[in-house]
């Protein structure tokens, strides 16, 4: 584990691309195969499933530490990570121990087979085993928890830099249904041949965010634009008289969404489509908040189908006839797409994402600035000429998103954050005006510089009226614009709106409070651009 | 604003006695988690209870009625006794400061002339109606608590405070009272530090590893205290020692009181990694990722604080490396400190206070919290700013 624990540190400890990837290559060439295997694993997202839950664990460590539960929690709160908690409050290690990765990813993976006490001992004698960083990321694998902040473009550059395998191929042969239990570094790697396997997605192409003005994407002729859809990224693939549906995260969710079985019967064999999973009834995309109450189920509920049944709107063939096409123009690929659309029988849950007409750059402008009316986040730009690209290519695919709503809000509470921000308050809540009564209306923790977050630590320090717990409520002095991407009615808020993406666009030190927004300006935005 | 707060929905401690017999022999540290605190003796004497506190919590700082100063006020105030030369303790515009030798030598050189009176560690003063004296925090150097006792009651400021040795400032003495007012920066049991000869070791190995790789160290480290014991950690085998003028400033004045520490040159125009070849830079933590840096060729840079025992402020801060290296105590440091006194009253100040004094009661302590306007010069260290 000494080996991963320094490529952990080396990638926590720098945000340089070029460092991480050279530090995960070193990596991919030293390390023994079976950790490669894992670690290429668990950065694709194939974690060993939880072990033990977060209450065992944080019971078994205060325990072993000595310290009351409460005591406890207060640490949790300050580092925000169970798994740290565990590893800092433990006594050093007292019998240390030079496993590999593989060897204790091996002993998680045998504990949910076990009774509690001899479960217990297991943990116990690994933390005893294991100090520092070790321990920490043993704690991270056992709470089912792990992250390493690395993109999975950078991963798989990495792998091209140690094995020499071009990119696209590495990318698509790490797509699907593997785990590192049921195949071997050579056989996912070095010899894999990803056209034998029927189950298997291509890499998404993802389009970079739109910030100059479209103007200088040159001819609008050569472009295509559709919506930018608020809803689950999918493809649908069917080989074989399979059919699987892949998320974006690479989950297989084909039982998430059962309704979407009937694609099996409907598609020809060979088919590979590139859409959006989204919550559709009348004729009309639902919220992404209907789209919510799907995710993270196993089993849906007959209310549920009833109530948020989903569709795939569809945009891209990625494959025909068992043929890929990714290499083909976007308007080859789009007449495909529609001549399959045109041959769905009605009622089918599958609706060809419609292309937005425009003229010039103006054209498309304005019916971006309609697009909440078409419930959807703004518009897609992508080249007519282009190719399906693996990943997030620069230049030919763009989302061009709705600018964000803001108004101006009052700070009314702070709480210190967790994690990056253990000692500072960046935990606000902001009201706006209801006649001469500050009403709560959202929190923010996000937007505002390490120095800005300084500064308003001192002042709610010197400023504070009450505590409740870890919260303050403040003196309601400070004024902030805050942004956000959506609006909606909610019961469960006591101002009758929730936002979406709440965050500190601005501090308006030039503005008293007395002049920031009332609710009705809330109210406004929810009328203009809610769902 | 109320400056001082109760100890919670515990009845207030009954002071109610007239005249209590104390005798040294029978002082013992309590030992183990949960014994009781007993009642410290600093020789056999009557005990006549105060009716007024022995120190009082006002909207200048920490006021002693008895001898009519205050304990590291941050308002003007007449008399200033100062525990260290932090900015966040030694503030200007006091009439008149005492403190030990080497605070003062610290402080003259940040605040400009003042009227100061050295009080050295381990000397009782009388002032007013009050005995004063001076006790090793082993915080920085110079740095002491402060002991007050007023008509045989004793009470101790801890100011900021470490008890492990650091090699440079004068070690921890824990001084027996009967109330305690302590920081706890870092009283979460989350925090602990490495022995002294570990982290030197850490820290030369970075510097080895820097020096051949071709990179300047830079370690940022706040110019007062945490500077001169990175200085006295340094193998100089392994390369210069250059300093940044603020560091090097302070450096000299600890020198002319008498600390050892390692040669320094300080940075000036046209010193670079071709000039001096594995050098390490010592410098304030605002000079990181600064152009200052930049000039003198490719670095790697350190940052030395407490604060780095946590991943998501080491995130923060983004240096290639953070060495958990602070002069406050660790939670074994406080708790340690704390059961030594023997108090059986104690204010917490300065840090995590809420979870802290909630410890301290379920131990068994009369504990409240004070709210004072100590910011924390390691919650500054985590900063850009000085
Ligand atoms: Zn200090
Ligand atoms: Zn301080």
């Amino acid at each position: 584990m000494e080996r991963f624990a320094q490529l952990f540190s080396a990638l926590d400890a720098t945000t340089r691309t070029g460092e991480k990837t050279a530090a995960l290559a070193a990596y991919f060439r030293e390390a023994p195969e079976p950790d490669r295997l894992w670690t290429v694993a668990l950065l694709s997202g194939r974690r060993p499933k939880r072990a033990v839950t977060a209450t065992r664990l944080a019971e078994w460590a205060a325990d072993r530490a000595g310290l009351p539960g409460w005591l406890f929690d207060e640490s949790y709160a300050v580092t925000g990570d169970l798994a740290e908690t565990i590893a800092l409050i433990l006594p050093p290690a007292g019998a240390p121990q030079a496993r590999s990765l593989s060897d204790w990813i091996g002993l998680i993976l045998t504990l949910s087979a076990q009774a509690e006490p001899e479960r217990r001992a297991a943990v116990l004698a690994a933390w005893d085993a294991l100090d520092g960083t070790e321990r920490f990321l043993f704690n991270k694998l056992i709470t089912g928890g792990f992250r390493m902040g690395v993109a999975r473009g950078l991963m798989v550059r990495a792998l091209a830099q140690a094995t020499g395998i071009e990119e696209p191929d590495l990318a698509h042969r790490l797509m699907g249904d593997w785990t590192p239990e049921r195949t071997t570094w050579a056989g996912l790697i070095l010899t894999n041949d990803p056209g034998a396997d029927l189950t298997r997605p291509y890499p998404f192409c993802l389009a970079h965010p739109l910030e100059a003005e479209p103007a200088t994407l040159g001819d609008p002729s050569d472009w295509a634009a559709d919506w930018k859809w608020d809803g689950i990224r999918g493809q649908a693939v069917l080989r074989g008289g399979r059919f699987s549906l892949w998320s974006r995260g690479e989950d297989l969710v084909t039982d998430r969404f059962p309704e979407l079985a009937e694609l099996a019967d409907r598609l020809p064999q060979g088919t590979v489509v590139d859409g959006e999973i989204l919550a559709f009834r009348d004729g009309r995309p639902l919220p992404f908040a209907a789209l919510q109450t799907r995710i993270g189920r196993k089993t849906v509920t007959k209310k549920q189908l009833a109530e948020a049944p989903v569709v795939l709107m569809a945009y891209d063939l990625l494959e025909a006839e068992g043929r890929d096409l990714r290499g083909e123009p976007f308007d080859t690929r789009r007449a495909g797409l529609e001549a399959l659309a045109a041959a769905m029988p009605g009622g089918t849950p599958f609706r060809l994402s419609p292309l937005i007409p425009f003229a010039d750059w103006p054209a498309l402008a304005a019916a971006r600035a309609g697009a909440a009316g078409e419930a959807a986040e703004g518009v897609m730009v992508k080249r007519r000429g282009s190719p399906y690209h693996t990943g997030r290519k620069r230049g030919d695919w763009w989302k061009w998103k709705l600018d964000p709503m803001s108004f101006d809000a009052v700070m009314v509470y702070a709480q210190a954050g967790h994690g990056r921000r253990a000692n500072l308050y960046t935990d606000f809540t902001f009201a706006l005006w209801d006649g001469d009564v500050l009403v709560p209306v959202t929190k923010a923790y996000s937007g505002l510089t390490d120095a800005e977050f300084n500064e308003i630590t001192a002042w709610v320090r010197r400023h504070t009226l009450e505590r409740f717990g870890p919260v303050r409520r403040v003196a309601p002095d400070l004024v902030f614009e805050i942004a956000f991407e959506g609006i909606q009615e909610s019961s469960r808020h006591k101002s009758g709106i929730a936002l979406r993406f709440p965050r500190m666009a601005r501090w308006r030190r030039d503005k008293p409070a007395a002049e920031a927004d009332t609710i009705d300006t809330a109210r406004d935005l929810l009328r203009a651009r809610g769902p | 604003m109320p400056f001082a707060q109760s100890a919670g929905k515990r009845p207030p401690i009954t002071w109610a006695c007239d005249q209590i017999l104390c005798n040294r022999d029978q002082y013992r540290p309590p030992s183990g988690r949960r014994a009781p605190p007993s009642l410290p003796a600093t020789g056999p004497y009557l005990l006549r209870m105060a009716r007024e506190p022995v120190l009082s919590f006002t909207d200048r700082g920490i006021y002693c009625a008895a001898g009519d100063f205050h304990i590291d006020p941050w308002r003007p105030v007449d008399r200033a006794i100062v525990t260290h030369a932090h900015s966040d303790h030694a503030r200007s515009g006091m009439r008149r400061y005492l403190a030990t030798p080497r605070t003062i030598a610290a402080m003259r050189h940040r605040l400009g002339p003042i009227a100061a009176e050295p009080l050295p560690h381990g000397e009782a003063r009388r002032i007013g109606g009050a005995t004063v004296s001076l006790h090793p925090a082993g915080h920085v150097p110079g740095s002491a608590q402060v002991r007050v006792e007023v008509g045989g009651e004793v009470w101790v400021v801890s100011g900021d405070y470490k008890t492990v040795p650091d090699g440079l400032s004068e070690p921890f003495e824990p001084v027996p009272c009967h109330a305690f007012i302590s920081e706890c920066t870092f009283g979460l049991p989350v925090f602990r530090w490495a022995p002294e000869a570990e982290i030197r070791a850490d820290l030369n190995r970075w510097w080895a590893e820097c020096a051949a790789s071709g990179r300047t160290a830079l370690v940022g480290a706040y110019s007062l205290g945490k500077a001169q014991r990175i200085l006295a950690a340094l193998d100089p085998s392994v390369g210069p020692i250059l300093t940044h003028g603020a560091v090097e400033a302070m450096t000299e004045v600890l020198r002319g009181e008498g600390l050892a520490l390692p040669a320094t040159e300080h940075l000036v125009p046209g010193m670079t990694a071709k000039t001096h070849p594995g050098a390490i830079l010592v410098a304030p933590p605002s000079a990181l990722g600064s152009p200052w840096a930049r000039r003198f060729g490719p670095v790697s840079d350190a940052f030395a604080s407490g604060w780095m025992r946590l991943r998501g402020i080491r995130r923060r801060r983004a240096v290639d490396r953070g060495f958990v290296m602070s002069d406050h105590a660790d939670w074994e440091g406080l708790t340690t400190a704390i059961r030594a006194t023997g108090a059986e009253r104690v204010f917490v100040t300065h840090g995590y206070t809420a979870p802290f004094r909630r410890w301290l009661e379920d131990q068994g302590y009369d504990a409240g919290i004070v709210t004072t306007d100590w910011q924390g010069d390691e919650a500054e260290e985590t900063e850009v700013t000085e």
